[in-house]
């Protein structure tokens, strides 16, 4: 099995070999409701640990969603930008956000598990 | 402090619902389905909404009290039929907004509905202006709204009928042994009604609503069916900085008024005489993108020309929708427009409102 890890911003990142796969958690969907819009990175672009790398936009409001990891990003998910409401149905599934070559494997270490993460979760929206 | 809470706050959290604070009231954004799906239970079936932070003015009095009102709204109230409802404005001398409210006359007097964020201020200007210290809001009352295509066959079937009311009338009906008020309005573009029931009674009537097969909607969804309608929203699309001329909402000044005396009135006939500088028009982005309040707006030349006062994704026209303010000469349908969100510049066009456009059944009768 993959390793899954999970960011304080509400992305998950499954990684297998040197590639990531990316997306925004079923907790984040939660929180934003409908999504209506999403905006994805570039292919062939590098983006860095904590930077932004896209954007979701639910009816009330934009946000920005941040890559976990640096790396270069190798693929993107179109399907999402051309139905958004994707993202709310399966948001830890067939919903990712783009995939990237990872730059340094280390950086997954300050990631969180998925035990630790859903107490992150339950902690901050309570 | 501790955020007022309505009559139905129980019944919103047993449904979900998650809250905002809004004008000191904690009130429900969304329940548990979600704001689209609320958004098309409004278009395609009904939806009630609570509304109880609006605030509830009624007025006591004859020929002097409509006389003394024509002094601070700009709204022929002389000829305004017993029972019937106009959308008017409390206006500074300087022509820009207090609040947009609606006024009906009753048979002894008029109901005002304020915003909830207005309602005290509006109070004290009123209460000034007619010198008379002892008005209060009405807060025995509640206020709800239920809107859609199902709307009037769902209320006919507990207040026998109410369905003959035209648009922008109302009158006195009974429930469960008591008299409310009720009018053919709303803030959806959908035909509807709005309640105003006593706060003990109000919790009977929406469970009855409920179960008829109507369905509770928060206030993210009455901000996205408002804007697909193309009506404003205070604080937002009009304030204190913007005249009813600029907003576009010249029809809601009664031509009769024009030169009278209300506040405002100088810089209202000013501003018919010799055109604005600004002009609030629909925007529609040529993408996906969607370009919220505050977004600049930029002519081809990249000049600065306006701003965004709402924008959102409108579930029903199935695209971004946006209002705003322009200057005067790109306020023309069609005309591109630039809008800047996260750093790029997108192309718009000023189009007509609203976005969405349905109309207002007709009762039979003035009941």
């Amino acid at each position: 099995m993959p390793e899954v890890k999970y960011s304080k911003e509400h992305e998950w990142i499954k990684v297998e070999g040197d590639i990531a796969t990316i997306g925004i958690t079923q907790h984040a969907t939660e929180m934003l409701g409908d999504i209506v819009f999403a905006e994805l990175p570039e292919k062939g672009s590098s983006v860095t640990k904590d930077g932004t790398a896209g954007v979701v936009e639910s009816t009330k409001a934009a946000s920005d969603v941040y890559t976990p990891v640096s790396g270069e990003i190798t693929d993107t998910n179109q399907s999402i930008v051309d139905d958004p409401s994707k993202i709310n149905q399966d948001p830890e599934g067939t919903a990712w956000f783009f995939k990237l070559k990872l730059k340094d494997k280390s950086e997954m270490d300050s990631l969180m598990n998925k035990v630790e993460y859903d107490k992150f979760a339950k902690e901050t929206s309570a | 402090m501790n955020a007022n809470k309505t009559q139905l706050y129980n019944l919103h959290k047993s449904k979900g619902a998650r809250f905002v604070k809004f004008a000191g009231y904690e009130m429900p954004i969304q329940y548990s389905s979600g704001i689209i799906t609320e958004h098309n239970l409004t278009r395609t079936k009904s939806g009630i909404f609570d509304v109880s932070h609006m605030g509830q003015l009624f007025l006591k009095g004859g020929d002097d009290l409509t006389e003394k009102l024509q002094h601070i709204f700009p709204t022929d109230l002389k000829t305004l039929n017993i029972n019937q409802s106009k959308y008017s404005f409390l206006l500074k001398e300087n022509g820009g907004i207090y609040d947009d409210l609606i006024l009906t006359k009753l048979k002894d007097g008029f109901m005002i509905i304020l915003n909830a964020a207005c309602k005290h201020n509006d109070l004290k200007i009123i209460k000034s202006m007619l010198k008379d210290d002892s008005l209060k809001l009405n807060e025995d009352v509640s206020l709800i709204a239920i809107q859609g295509p199902e709307a009037k066959d769902i209320l006919e079937k507990i207040i026998k009928n109410v369905s003959k009311l035209n648009f922008m009338y109302g009158n006195d009906f009974d429930f469960d042994n008591e008299k409310i008020f009720i009018t053919r309005s709303g803030y959806t573009g959908e035909d509807g009604f709005e309640i105003s029931i006593s706060n003990q009674k109000v919790n009977n009537l929406v469970d009855e609503l409920l179960d008829l097969g109507s369905n509770l909607i928060g206030l993210g969804a009455r901000d996205t069916l408002r804007l697909e309608a193309g009506l404003c929203l205070y604080g937002h699309d009009i304030n204190e900085e913007t005249s009813p001329i600029e907003a576009n909402l010249k029809w809601a000044i009664s031509k009769n008024r024009v030169n009278e005396n209300f506040p405002g009135a100088e810089k209202i006939k000013s501003q018919l005489n010799d055109g604005v500088k600004k002009l609030r028009v629909g925007i529609k982005p040529n993408s996906k993108i969607i370009a919220r309040e505050f977004t600049k707006i930029f002519d081809k030349s990249n000049n600065e020309i306006g701003t965004i006062t709402s924008g959102t994704f409108g579930p029903s026209v199935k695209a971004p929708i946006a209002m705003g303010y322009v200057s005067n000469e790109f306020s023309k349908n069609d005309t591109e427009i630039f809008l800047e969100v996260r750093g790029k510049k997108i192309s718009a066009n000023v189009c007509k409102l609203p976005f969405y456009k349905k109309n207002y059944v007709k009762g039979s009768i003035n009941a």
